[in-house]
């Protein structure tokens, strides 16, 4: 490849010749957001990789739908809700926020009980989705 | 685009999901890793499920996984074995990955 791991960087080389280039990513959540910590991390990922001005998406499948759900509160169980998080994500530019309509329809939810804007599609659409990604994080 | 799974198919639905997704997709390979690879054996109950997407995406199953948990008899006919370095030949051939958490 070519390219000069220094120690001073811990081996990254900030200064190859891919530096600038933007990746497609995409974020995959699939956990219910306050039982773990997977939805939390995930956030913060993505605010990083938004940091570094890549293309970021993110898919919510399964319980992952629940971190979009409206109406969190959850001072009760003293957490913090991290929910306004994903509407706040527009202003960092993350406007591709894709929902599997199965995950929606197994829940008794509806594109109408989500927090966000965002687009609803079939299983066989997130499968094209995650295929045209450079990069797949799942959480 | 390669699709990993680690997890047992009694344990929890990831595989399930994973099917569901990519079951149909167009160059899909599905990797069976760890405690997955019990997925590959006959007769467990979900024989079927793997068996209707074979037709359309390739199953793979790690050997040396598969061969730890005594499932090398066993091993629905159709899926590919593959060792370490299939591995790493299956990551690289495809245009990307993820590993189902």
């Amino acid at each position: 490849m070519g390219v000069e791991m220094t120690e001073a960087t811990g081996g990254i080389d900030f200064e190859d010749e891919e530096s600038g280039v933007v990746k497609k990513f995409m974020f995959v959540n699939r956990k219910a957001p306050y039982g773990t910590i997977y939805a939390l991390e995930a956030l913060e990922v993505v605010l990083i990789s938004a940091a570094f001005d890549q293309d970021v998406s993110l898919a919510f499948l399964d319980d992952g739908v629940y971190q979009i759900v409206k109406g969190q509160h959850t001072k009760a169980i003293d957490v913090k809700n991290f929910s306004p998080t994903y509407r706040a994500l527009e202003g960092y530019d993350i406007e591709k926020l894709y929902v599997e309509k199965e995950s929606l329809d197994q829940r008794g939810l509806t594109e109408a009980d989500l927090l966000v804007d965002v687009q609803v599609m079939s299983s066989a659409d997130m499968a094209k989705m995650m295929a045209e990604q450079d990069i797949v994080i799942s959480f | 685009m390669l699709h990993i799974v680690n997890k047992s198919p009694f344990e929890n639905q990831t595989l399930d999901s994973c099917l569901r997704v990519a079951g149909n997709a167009d160059g899909a390979a599905i990797l069976l890793t760890e405690d997955a690879v019990y997925a590959a054996s006959k007769g467990n109950s979900n024989e079927s499920k793997i068996k209707a997407v074979m037709g359309k995406v390739k199953i793979y199953a790690l050997w040396p996984d598969v061969e730890a948990r005594g499932m090398q008899d066993r091993v629905i006919e159709g899926i590919k074995m593959v060792d370490y370095g299939g591995f790493v030949d299956l990551v690289a051939e495809h245009s990307n990955c993820q590993s189902w958490l």
